[in-house]
């Protein structure tokens, strides 16, 4: 598994964790009472899961295992997929921590850091997205 | 395919299709429950992509060691139980609490939160070890 992937996989399971334990302290308030400014946690359980998680766990593993290009530069130029991770985690913090920010544009900016490590993904990888080399091969098509 | 993905795999596929039925209960004029909403994203977020993941993952990860490729056997069967229990507590009492409110149902909903965080704890414990290079 390449370092970067590593890197994202990581990242993605301490996401799972603080997102898991933001959404189970919610539930438990639901059922029991216990502290109703729990609810200021949501945005950032939202936003741990699914992108935190979620994403950047199918960004490491894609990473991983798509095609690679030969033995010079396997996985293309890693640095726009570095940049990706660097981005997306700013991003992904700095949403969290909006409701405790007085920053108006914070919310802007994360999102921002967020779509432009996306595409920094998509154009790192993009050429790694090609059919089977060996076409006559029964299956691979 | 191990035994606990195919179960963790057919039990996300239960997962999708009770969120997608959920959904459509929605939908339904006059049939909308209160505490429904929170339960068809669970069940799609929790019950069928992370599940689908959890499974996934647990067999297709670096192997954890040559006894135990998979790391320990009762470890994935604890993931699968906590999180399946968790998420059925959940289904069943969220809109339960959500119309009529008890301290039995409370505890049910506490008791899912534990399970569904004790399912991604042990899920990171499986899996963190087996990240890593050749």
């Amino acid at each position: 598994m390449p370092r970067l992937s590593r890197f994202f996989i990581r990242a993605s399971l301490l996401y799972l964790v603080l997102g898991f334990t933001f959404g189970a302290l919610i539930l438990a308030n639901k059922g029991i009472l216990f502290a109703p400014l729990i609810w200021v946690l949501l945005p950032a359980h939202i936003e741990f899961v699914i992108l935190g998680w979620l994403t950047q766990l199918a960004l490491g593993v894609s990473f991983w295992i798509l095609p690679r290009l030969g033995s010079q530069a396997p996985r293309g130029d890693e640095r726009w997929s570095w940049a990706t991770f660097v981005l997306v985690n700013f991003g992904i913090l700095a949403s969290a921590l909006s409701p405790w920010i007085n920053f108006p544009w914070l919310v802007l900016l994360a999102r921002a850091l967020q779509a432009v490590g996306f595409l920094a993904f998509a154009a790192g990888n993009w050429q790694r997205i090609y059919p089977p080399k060996f076409q006559n091969i029964k299956g691979l098509n | 395919m191990p035994t606990l993905t195919r179960s963790f795999v057919k039990a996300s596929l239960i997962s999708l299709v009770l969120g997608l039925l959920a959904g459509i209960w929605q939908q339904i004029p006059g049939a909308a429950i209160a505490g429904l909403f929170p339960v068809y994203l669970h069940l799609l977020t929790f019950g069928w992509l992370t599940q689908l993941i959890f499974g996934i993952a647990i067999w297709m990860f670096p192997t954890y060691s040559k006894a135990h490729p998979r790391g320990p056997e009762w470890l994935g069967w604890g993931i699968f139980a906590t999180l399946n229990v968790g998420l059925g507590l959940r289904v069943i009492f969220e809109p339960l609490q959500a119309i009529s409110p008890s301290n039995f149902g409370g505890w049910m909903l506490v008791i899912a939160a534990l399970l569904q965080w004790l399912a991604g704890l042990g899920f990171v414990a499986n899996v963190w070890t087996r990240i890593r290079g050749r």
